[in-house]
């Protein structure tokens, strides 16, 4: 009988840390993920984080890269000059909806347009988090939140922002994909997103964007299982997961 | 098919119960001890593991370790 451990905490996991996150949240899978690609890729010693405002905002305290902290949405900006002064270092912003999709839909617009040699990780969950459950602009049509108690109506607020697509219509980003963090089978596919994304951004090709459809347990109101249940059945109905721009095979 | 066992960092484990659905042999629940936390922690309640990593895969809190038996024979 010989035993091998196959699986265990990411190396640049920060050891001993306990998040703050609620149970079941996606940010933890993400961040997860985020650490087996820096581990995977070797690139611990050169990336900077830009950490946002949210549920997130005390990401540095969980990954052990460097970090920077951006004024609400500014993460781009911050990013941006990071990359330019430092272009030998991996850069990468980590948003969620109320801050990359509302407040900093500007910045996010025209990094992606100015092709900065950046990666965005997205994190949608359909709600603002850590401000306790109000409409974000990704929430659903009909969907409840503190500022919408009887759903989102789209005659007063719209309909929710495809951030991908938008982006899409840009000419100059490099790769720009949705994927989810609900499941097994649909966290491996982000996984291989994300790895790309900082591969992308590390051979030079240009801005990359990976949205990640995520939960909110304690806004939504849901056990974890149930969040991400919904995440299934009501968010990829309405945001399909995919690749939306791809340089290489653009260039086929 | 292969054989593994699971060892869950009870400290870390917030008993989300994502690892309890994902597991394929359904071999995980959540056990009646407390941690310091205040939460339940997951156990490995009987054999069947086939070493698969799904409840790894969608821990959010990293507190889950996978690992594969061989025997020598």
């Amino acid at each position: 009988m010989k035993e091998t451990k196959i699986y265990e905490r990411p190396k640049s996991w920060k050891k001993g840390v306990h998040t703050h996150y609620c149970p079941g949240c996606g940010h933890g899978i993400t961040h997860r993920i985020l650490c087996e690609v820096i581990d995977e890729l070797g690139i611990q010693e050169k990336t900077i984080g830009i950490a946002p405002v949210g549920c997130a905002a005390m990401m540095y305290d969980y990954i052990d890269v460097d970090f920077c902290e951006a004024a609400h949405g500014r993460a781009p900006a911050l990013a941006t000059g990071l990359k330019r002064t430092r272009p030998d270092q991996v850069v990468f912003t980590y948003q969620g909806d109320g801050d990359l999709a509302s407040i900093g839909t500007a910045e996010i617009v025209h990094v992606a347009n100015r092709g900065e040699k950046i990666t965005t990780i997205f994190i949608n969950n359909a709600i603002y988090g850590m401000t306790g459950g109000q409409m974000a602009p990704t929430t659903l049509v009909g969907q409840r939140a503190t500022t919408c108690p009887e759903g989102r109506d789209p005659n007063l607020a719209g309909y929710p922002m495809r951030m991908c697509e938008l982006l899409a219509t840009l000419k100059t980003p490099a790769y720009i994909a949705r994927v989810s963090v609900a499941q097994p089978k649909y966290i491996i596919e982000a996984k291989k997103a994300i790895k790309k994304a900082f591969e992308y951004q590390i051979s030079g090709k240009g801005y990359s964007f990976v949205e990640v459809l995520s939960n909110c347990p304690t806004n939504w109101g849901m056990q974890p299982v149930k969040a991400f249940e919904w995440t299934v059945s009501a968010m990829m109905p309405y945001y399909p997961l995919g690749v939306f721009k791809d340089f290489d095979k653009e260039a086929e | 098919m292969a054989k593994g066992r699971v060892e869950v960092l009870e400290e870390y484990c917030k008993s989300c119960g994502l690892c309890v659905a994902a597991c394929p042999m359904k071999v995980l629940r959540i056990s009646e001890k407390i941690n310091s936390k205040g939460y339940r922690p997951v156990e490995q309640y009987k054999e069947g593991c086939i070493a698969c990593k799904m409840c790894a895969m969608t821990c959010p809190d990293a507190a889950i370790e996978v690992y594969k038996i061989e025997d020598n024979q």
